[in-house]
């Protein structure tokens, strides 16, 4: 459980075009650890790299080290499959599969995997909702499709359906730009529970939430516009928001960008 | 309703910078309709023309204009532009559902005389061409093996090419893949025909069987096939895909158990249309199959029917009772590719993804 991931020197590219430019960091196991920074900058592109999701767009390519603890994300006979059973994800958007019921949603990782114990899947799929700060709302209509619920709840359906199948990193794509003030705070609660377990790494362009559920925060920026992003700086969440090291980062975050 | 933006300077307004200006009731298009239909009749009526076709012209010009007439005068000249619009797809409309209503019609009206229990459960073994009686029943038999042996072949065929097309293509091999389905949409169904009679029949040296005309229909069933399950796949939300994938399932299981799945209202459609369009078609059946009088179970051995060619057959004949047979069949066939369509919109409804609470 709760891996450390340790980048050093990388870089992907969409095509011919580098998105990200020789980027190096660790994060640490159950902590939470913040992106922020410009649109363009790369954080997404990044974030997609600590899974092997990036390679799924067409044109996608990466150079550099990925370990987790001491495995090689990127090592030759590293299965990206196996990658993105270990590092989870949650989107920007909620993206609850449409033809699932609320139930078989939670229990899709393990189902479509095949590893799994029939018997045990009613426990589990409980277990990742309780986690998810779910289960109270749904447990009556675990059968109803999951596309009925609301954008909050459909949310922390996708974050209970990441969490089913035990990743040992969670990944989290702006999990709250679509959503309201209440669903957020409750999101933001979940993180603070789900750090005990996980290493989870949040993207997100609200500086506040940055600020109020992250351990570390890294700040990206890119020189301008077409060309590759690159990490200015990653410290303490207390440090970055009140005495970075670096004049960009400061800029950023005091809304003195551009 | 606004006439703060004017699109031409103000005659027709009663008050510059007011919101509100004159409106036609609710009922004038049905009124402005009922009296260009009067119109139409009435000027057909006068100037002695007997072609029901050229009152119907009257009467949908008469319509467009007295809109465009009527609206300038009371309501200005934008709300007159969009009136024009609407009674113009109006008149659209109404020249598309003619033809559709008539055909129907006269199916029904001319079919649904020898339509009966016996009709559908006799074949026209000894019966002679002038005769009354006899049936469709080995050509409705054939017409389903063929059809579904078809499908057997093209469906899965079409689906996974399209899945290859979408989820794996996107080289010099999926360009060509597409020009060439694209290249099969054209063929004419005599030249699939004739290429299953040249490799088939000539070159192999088998007879005339269901089977034959089966392999045909496959190949004029493939390109639909093809093309609505790409589009219908492309419909699928990638972030679907990615969810999936996130989720660390492979991706042949995520094409499998999230994109079809999705899709599958929308593919079963498509295929259902490709059947659609190749229950009707004549000239590969006539060419591979070659027509029976007699029940032929058996697709694989011997000459069989189809409805279609049932249809040629009995038109060809030309006698009273021939004709009455003729469109007998013709509704059957109509039938039947209605109630495969009731079926296909049943399951799309069924498997379609769910919403609500």
């Amino acid at each position: 459980m709760a891996k450390r991931i340790d980048v050093s020197g990388l870089s992907a590219y969409y095509g011919a075009h580098k998105a990200i430019d020789d980027i190096s960091m660790t994060v640490e196991p159950r902590s939470v650890t913040a992106f922020i920074g410009p649109s363009g900058c790369g954080k997404s592109t990044f974030l997609r790299t600590l899974n092997r999701m990036h390679e799924v767009t067409p044109g996608g390519r990466v150079e550099g080290k990925v370990m987790l603890d001491d495995e090689n994300l990127y090592g030759s006979h590293v299965d990206p499959v196996a990658v993105r059973r270990t590092v989870g994800m949650v989107f920007q958007r909620p993206n609850p599969f449409p033809t699932m019921s609320i139930f078989d949603n939670v229990a899709a990782g393990l189902r479509l995997n095949g590893s799994y114990k029939k018997s045990q899947l009613g426990d589990i799929v409980e277990r990742s909702l309780k986690g998810a700060n779910l289960w109270n709302e749904v447990k009556d209509r675990l059968n109803k499709p999951g596309s009925g619920l609301s954008g909050g709840q459909q949310q922390r359906l996708c974050i209970a359906r990441a969490i089913a199948v035990e990743p040992d990193v969670l990944l989290m794509d702006e999990p709250c730009s679509a959503l309201d003030p209440i669903s957020t705070l409750a999101i933001e609660d979940l993180i603070g529970e789900l750090k005990e377990r996980f290493t989870i790494v949040i993207v997100t362009h609200n500086m506040q939430q940055a600020a109020r559920v992250s351990d570390r925060t890294a700040f990206f920026n890119l020189a301008a516009v077409g060309q590759p992003g690159k990490l200015i700086e990653l410290d303490d969440t207390e440090r970055i928001f009140s005495n970075p090291s670096v004049q960009a980062t400061e800029d950023y975050i005091s809304g003195r960008f551009g | 309703m606004s006439h703060a933006i004017q699109d031409r300077p103000v005659s027709v307004a009663p008050r510059r910078g007011s919101l509100s200006h004159a409106r036609l009731p609710r009922w004038t298009p049905a009124a402005i309709a009922a009296g260009s239909i009067a119109g139409g009749i009435g000027i057909g009526l006068g100037a002695g023309w007997h072609s029901k076709v050229q009152w119907g012209m009257i009467a949908a010009l008469l319509f467009v204009i007295g809109t465009y007439a009527l609206t300038s005068k009371v309501e200005g000249s934008r709300q007159a532009k969009d009136r024009v619009a609407t009674s113009v797809v109006w008149v659209c409309f109404v020249l598309a559902v003619i033809p559709l209503l008539s055909l129907a019609w006269v199916t029904v009206s001319k079919g649904i005389g020898v339509l009966d229990g016996y009709f559908l459960t006799h074949s026209m073994n000894g019966v002679l061409d002038a005769e009354a009686g006899g049936g469709v029943y080995h050509a409705l038999l054939g017409t389903i093996e063929q059809v579904l042996i078809a499908t057997l072949i093209a469906a899965p065929i079409g689906l996974l090419t399209a899945v290859y097309l979408v989820e794996y293509g996107g080289g010099k091999l999926a360009q060509a893949v597409t020009f060439f389905v694209d290249v099969m949409t054209g063929i004419p169904s005599i030249v699939a025909g004739l290429f299953i009679l040249a490799t088939w029949n000539l070159i192999l040296g088998f007879g005339p069987s269901g089977f034959a005309g089966a392999m045909a229909l496959a190949i004029l069933m493939m390109p639909v096939v093809v093309r609505s399950t790409e589009e219908m796949l492309k419909l699928v939300p990638n972030e679907l895909r990615e969810a999936s994938l996130a989720l660390g399932i492979p991706k042949w299981r995520t094409i499998l158990k999230v994109v079809l799945p999705t899709a599958i209202g929308g593919i079963t459609t498509g295929v259902m249309l490709a059947v659609a369009r190749i229950t009707g078609e004549t000239a590969p059946v006539l060419l591979l199959v070659f027509g029976t009088k007699l029940i032929n179970p058996n697709p694989f051995e011997g000459a069989q029917s189809s409805l279609p060619l049932y249809v040629y057959e009995q038109f060809a004949v030309g006698t009273d009772a021939a004709m009455a047979r003729a469109w007998g069949a013709a509704l059957v066939l109509i039938a039947f590719v209605m109630i495969l369509n009731l079926v296909a919109r049943g399951i799309a409804r069924w498997k379609a993804p769910k919403t609500g609470r």
